[in-house]
């Protein structure tokens, strides 16, 4: 499994939870936090269990997410 | 939150074709990822430069607000008349109308369905919510049977108000659009599956092929009265029941 990373833009995040329903590996959750603009927002929880797939970010309406991917290693050598 | 650039790439980022500026939707609404995927489709085509979006009256009137390139703001329900004027005086433009089902197919089913008949070389993206998202969640012309409508609180009845209209359908009977497509997106599947159908639509007025009809069937989780994982739900169990998902003329 690769690994993978995400950002969330708190500020753009409006907890809509379309993220969580998407995951399939649970690293997302809603934290205790709000924004500045008063909703409550989803944070990484479980970071170590990201595949760096993507579901999230392309069902977020808001684009409050980036994604990164490890690279995989150069094959056949 | 630092990231390790040596190990890492981006497989996921904002388009360029947006701004900052950050969408004045409902959260969990589809219509924030219908304009990200537009977006992205014209990063992938490179037609940043030479595209033009007509934006409808609606939730998404200030779309041109939101996209990084060249915008109009038509009249209630005449982005399909403006677009033929823009097209028509500009070939080399690529033109596209993003409009609601109560912009496309109420207020504007004249220019909407006579743009389709005189296959104009236009894009049409039409979200279909099945309801007036912005006025406060009436009827619209695409409420499904005994939904629950501000106006019709009882649910809509067919002896009353008629039955929904499948805009898809009317628009494929006729003989000049080439690319005419119903997709949603309640999951995974569904969403790379508008983002293929919306970048064929593009790629067919690129190559002037002519008119593309693009329905989406999206949710209004506000006044739906659910919330957005709910509103995903009903789509797949309930609305596409009445709304046949798939490719209904393909004439390239």
């Amino acid at each position: 499994m690769p690994k993978g990373k995400i950002v969330i833009d708190k500020e753009r995040c409006k907890g809509c939870g379309l993220c969580l329903a998407f995951c399939a590996q649970d690293v997302l959750a809603y934290s205790t936090e709000y924004n500045q603009s008063g909703y409550n927002i989803i944070w990484v929880k479980e970071p170590e269990r990201c595949i760096g797939c993507a579901f999230c970010a392309q069902a977020c309406p808001d684009i409050a997410i980036e994604v990164y991917r490890e690279k995989k290693p150069k094959q056949g050598k | 939150m630092p990231v390790n650039a040596k190990s890492m790439v981006k497989v996921f980022e904002r388009p360029k074709s947006l701004t900052d500026v950050q969408f004045t939707y409902c959260p969990g609404c589809h219509h924030g990822l219908v304009t990200r995927i537009i977006a992205h489709t014209i990063d992938e085509l490179g037609l940043q430069e030479r595209t033009v979006v007509v934006a409808p009256v609606g939730c998404s009137v200030s779309m041109y607000e939101w996209f990084h390139f060249d915008g109009i703001q038509a009249s209630h329900g005449r982005a399909c008349a403006v677009a033929t004027g823009i097209k028509r005086v500009n070939p080399h433009l690529i033109v596209f109308t993003y409009q609601g089902d109560g912009d496309l197919a109420a207020i504007g089913t004249a220019e909407s369905i006579h743009a389709a008949n005189r296959g104009e070389n236009i894009t049409v993206v039409f979200i279909n919510n099945q309801i007036y998202g912005m006025t406060g969640g009436q009827m619209a012309p695409t409420t499904l049977i005994g939904q629950w409508a501000t106006s019709c609180p009882t649910g809509r009845d067919p002896a009353l108000a008629g039955y929904p209209i499948r805009f898809a359908e009317i628009v494929a009977q006729l003989d000049a659009p080439v690319y005419v497509t119903r997709q949603s997106l309640y999951d995974q599947k569904r969403i790379m599956a508008t983002k293929r159908a919306i970048k064929k639509a593009f790629q067919y007025q690129v190559e002037d092929k002519g008119y593309s009809l693009v329905e989406i069937l999206a949710n209004c989780p506000t006044n739906w009265r659910m919330s957005p994982v709910e509103t995903n739900r009903r789509l797949a169990d309930e609305v596409v029941k009445s709304y046949p998902l798939g490719d209904l003329v393909d004439r390239v």
